[in-house]
């Protein structure tokens, strides 16, 4: 076993507490090094300004405004937000992306907490592997995944397809309207089964072995380690992916845009919230409103990010 | 190149060619004065003087750049001929998507200010959304007037607003059938020559052979679907050029073509595939579908895709609605058009003009590129018309469209939002279509979402 650390291995939810800066009288050393940080930090805080805050700030400019292809344009203030909110297309997708969420960052998760586990009890055989191949899918990049699963739910001439002609039975309908949210909950699994474990390999890696000598000598089985001391270990390695994936979630977007060409009238233009803005935009040419959606979405995982990070703050702590 | 495909939905465009061989121009002697359909005319001429010859001359023996947006393959071919015609002009050719993705980085460059092609391709249908805020330049002036008696009556007519012209076609697709001989063979029927024909013949081949269908609705094809209407003699839409559409999709032309196939959908007679991706690839060269109900540029298309059923295809007009009538629409086909921004107006409306009427060019595009050129110095082409396929038993099927190509209703108007309809289509009526559901409550859907639509961007809606 590795050498135990103080932090969480990922960092995620906790930042480590900063060193209180004494305010006045540094030295000139200190004033040395903190003109050295400055320096340091400069390229990154001019990229990041000039990429991420400044196009953040110009759009949330933007979604104040309303233009018209006949009228032009005018300021409207919140308008945009108002529409957004009693609008039933962007209400039904972000509904969809919740429903997806509930059922498919649970089962992820979980399959994730398994594979990490067992991995982590030392117990497999050809442990590194297993361990590469569950990761694989998560280097195959997302657009060449979805064209090989909607190849393989093809409802013609897909494997599965086949199978089903060969023993008799129906066709299973991935594509259709009932089917085509577990069909894209199964992309996303897969894709990101293995990144998820390999976050939660890495933690428990690092979860001192003492901890497991000690409780074996109180008795405990393995399952009883796992439960009782693994998982608490690792906690914050998991909010960290139960973060990630709330955001992923929100944020869907290649998988159903690349599915649309097989299912057009399946996917539809607002079928997640992230499509629903490209579509504004692009197709609508209501950059306004678009804008305005994606603010909302983005306060949206905000929120929600949040409260679970709360949440498991707080269970933490009881 | 047509791009028949509709907005969004059609990403994976992997259509290579689409265009046609063709037939017979009939000599369209001066289809007079010019008509004035076209969904209303507007005031949209521009007041410029008629620039002279010796002002084209010098223009195009100065040294001038051209950038020119082209999804056409090979355009570098007649961007040669050109060069090679006028050495003093260069002409940057970029390929910038195809369809909306082209539009989407115009709209883009037009509203930076910077960036935008001197021309540009453009489809029929997407002209208006580009003359709305003033983008595009009035070729009129240029040379372009004196070519509406080379034209079909209703080509000039989705080119033109009042007397403003702000395209010069490149190519069109007027519709017709194509459908697999063997299989009608196999089923015991004749080609269909009206539409209850063809529901009968649909219910005999679902019968005869297991497993294919007369043909397949799609869903997701807008482009197709409103090509149908056309026939029908429907004017859905219509813009004056100002601020004022019509938008008419509840009346007796419409209501007829989509109960006509819900009938078909119901009774599960046609499939209902989604168009343009491999299923539907491999539905055309397997036999799934015995017809398809295209536009001018499909016979070229289909012989890339089905290239293993050569020979088993023939080709027809749709199937009439009254015996007899010889109506059809179109589908597709494209313009190249000069934005108002260029600083090169002469020799940007020369390129135009010159790509796609010059007997070189337009030659090389209907005979190298089969693409269906509506000018007469391709419709009147005997090595054009008298081609005979292999891949159509030897059937000349330029004459045929060429012949449709006269056919087509002249007084089909725009929206001069058509992405937004299209997409809206597939949201609403492609929907039902596809899943089996009410057209006409789709229908009433789709009219409603386009209306608001038009509402909220400030047009007023009649």
């Amino acid at each position: 076993m590795t050498a135990p650390t103080t932090t969480g291995p990922a960092g995620g939810a906790t930042a480590p507490g900063r060193a209180g800066p004494r305010r006045r009288g540094h030295s000139p050393a200190v004033r040395r090094q903190h003109r050295a940080a400055y320096l340091l930090v400069a390229p990154f805080m001019v990229v990041f300004a000039a990429m991420l805050v400044v196009p953040l700030v110009y759009a949330a400019y933007l979604s104040l405004f309303r233009e018209q292809l006949v009228g032009g344009r005018s300021f409207v203030g919140l308008a945009n937000y108002a529409r957004a909110l009693g609008d039933s297309a962007f209400g039904e997708g972000v509904l969809r992306v919740t429903l997806f969420l509930v059922i498919q960052v649970p089962i992820m998760l979980g399959l994730a907490l398994l594979f990490a586990l067992a991995l982590d009890s030392g117990r497999l055989y050809a442990q590194r592997f297993v361990r590469l191949s569950i990761f694989l899918p998560y280097a195959v990049p997302s657009v060449v995944a979805t064209l090989m699963w909607g190849y393989l739910y093809g409802p013609d001439f897909g494997p599965f397809t086949q199978i089903a002609e060969g023993l008799q039975l129906p066709a299973p309908p991935f594509l259709s309207s009932s089917w085509m949210l577990g069909s894209l909950m199964n992309i996303l699994t897969w894709e990101f089964i293995g990144y998820n474990m390999i976050i939660m390999f890495a933690a428990l890696r690092a979860v001192p072995a003492d901890l497991y000598e000690a409780a074996r000598m109180d008795g405990a089985g393995e399952l009883r380690i796992a439960w009782s001391i693994k998982i608490p270990a690792i906690r914050s390695a998991i909010l960290l992916t139960v973060i990630f994936s709330v955001i992923g979630s929100y944020q869907l977007f290649n998988e159903p845009n690349l599915l649309q060409t097989l299912a057009p009238n399946v996917i539809d233009s607002a079928y997640t919230p992230n499509l629903y803005a490209y579509n504004l935009a692009f197709t609508s040419q209501d950059l306004n409103y678009a804008a305005a959606v994606a603010f909302l979405l983005a306060a949206g995982i905000a929120v929600v990010s949040y409260v679970v990070q709360l949440t498991s703050q707080r269970r933490a702590r009881s | 190149m047509t791009a028949p495909r509709t907005p969004l939905r059609s990403r994976s465009r992997g259509r290579a060619l689409a265009a046609a061989l063709a037939g017979t121009a009939l000599v369209l002697s001066a289809c007079g004065g010019g008509g004035d359909g076209g969904g209303g005319g507007g005031d949209a001429g521009s007041d410029v003087e008629p620039v002279t010859q010796e002002q084209i001359d010098e223009a195009m023996s100065t040294p001038t750049e051209l950038t020119f947006w082209t999804w056409l393959p090979d355009a570098q071919k007649e961007v040669d001929q050109f060069e090679a015609a006028f050495p003093e002009i260069s002409v940057n050719l970029v390929n910038a998507g195809q369809g909306l993705d082209q539009y989407t980085k115009l709209r883009t460059a037009i509203r930076a200010g910077e960036g935008a092609p001197d021309v540009v391709q453009i489809e029929y249908q997407y002209l208006p959304s580009f003359t709305l805020g003033g983008d595009l330049l009035d070729l009129g002036p240029y040379g372009a007037s004196e070519l509406q008696d080379s034209y079909p009556e209703w080509v000039w007519e989705q080119i033109t607003e009042g007397d403003a012209v702000y395209g010069i076609p490149q190519d069109i697709g007027p519709m017709g059938s194509l459908y697999r001989q063997d299989l009608l063979d196999q089923a015991g029927i004749e080609a269909p020559t009206t539409w209850a024909e063809f529901e009968e013949a649909a219910r005999t081949m679902k019968e005869a052979v297991p497993g294919t269908y007369l043909t397949n609705m799609p869903g997701n094809d807008p482009g197709q679907f409103v090509g149908l209407l056309w026939q029908n003699g429907a004017k859905p839409f219509g813009f004056d050029g100002d601020q004022t559409v019509t938008i008419d999709l509840d009346t007796p032309e419409v209501t007829e073509v989509v109960d006509y196939w819900q009938g078909l959908i119901d009774e599960d007679l046609v499939s209902t595939d989604a168009d343009f991706n491999d299923q539907w690839y491999q539905g055309l060269a397997n036999g799934k579908y015995a017809s398809w109900q295209t536009a001018a540029w499909g016979p070229v298309f289909l012989q890339g895709t089905a290239g293993n059923t050569s020979g088993l295809w023939r080709a027809s007009p749709l199937p009439a609605w009254e015996e007899g009538d010889t109506a059809t629409g179109n589908w597709g086909g494209s313009t190249d058009a000069v934005l108002s921004s260029t600083e090169n107006p002469i020799a940007a409306a020369q390129l135009a003009k010159w790509f796609n009427t010059d007997p070189e060019p337009a030659l090389t595009m209907a005979l190298d590129q089969f693409l269906f050129v509506p000018h007469d110095v391709v419709l009147e082409n005997e090595e054009f018309l008298d081609a005979a396929p292999e891949f159509f038993g030897g059937q000349q099927v330029n004459q045929l469209y060429s012949e449709l190509t006269t056919e087509v209703d002249t007084d089909f108007g725009w929206l001069p939002f058509m992405d937004y309809v299209y997409n809206s289509f597939n949201d609403t009526l492609g929907t039902a279509i596809a899943e089996g559901g009410d057209m006409e409550a789709g229908l009433a859907a789709w009219e409603d979402d386009i209306t608001s639509y038009a509402e909220q961007q400030g047009f007023t809606v009649q």
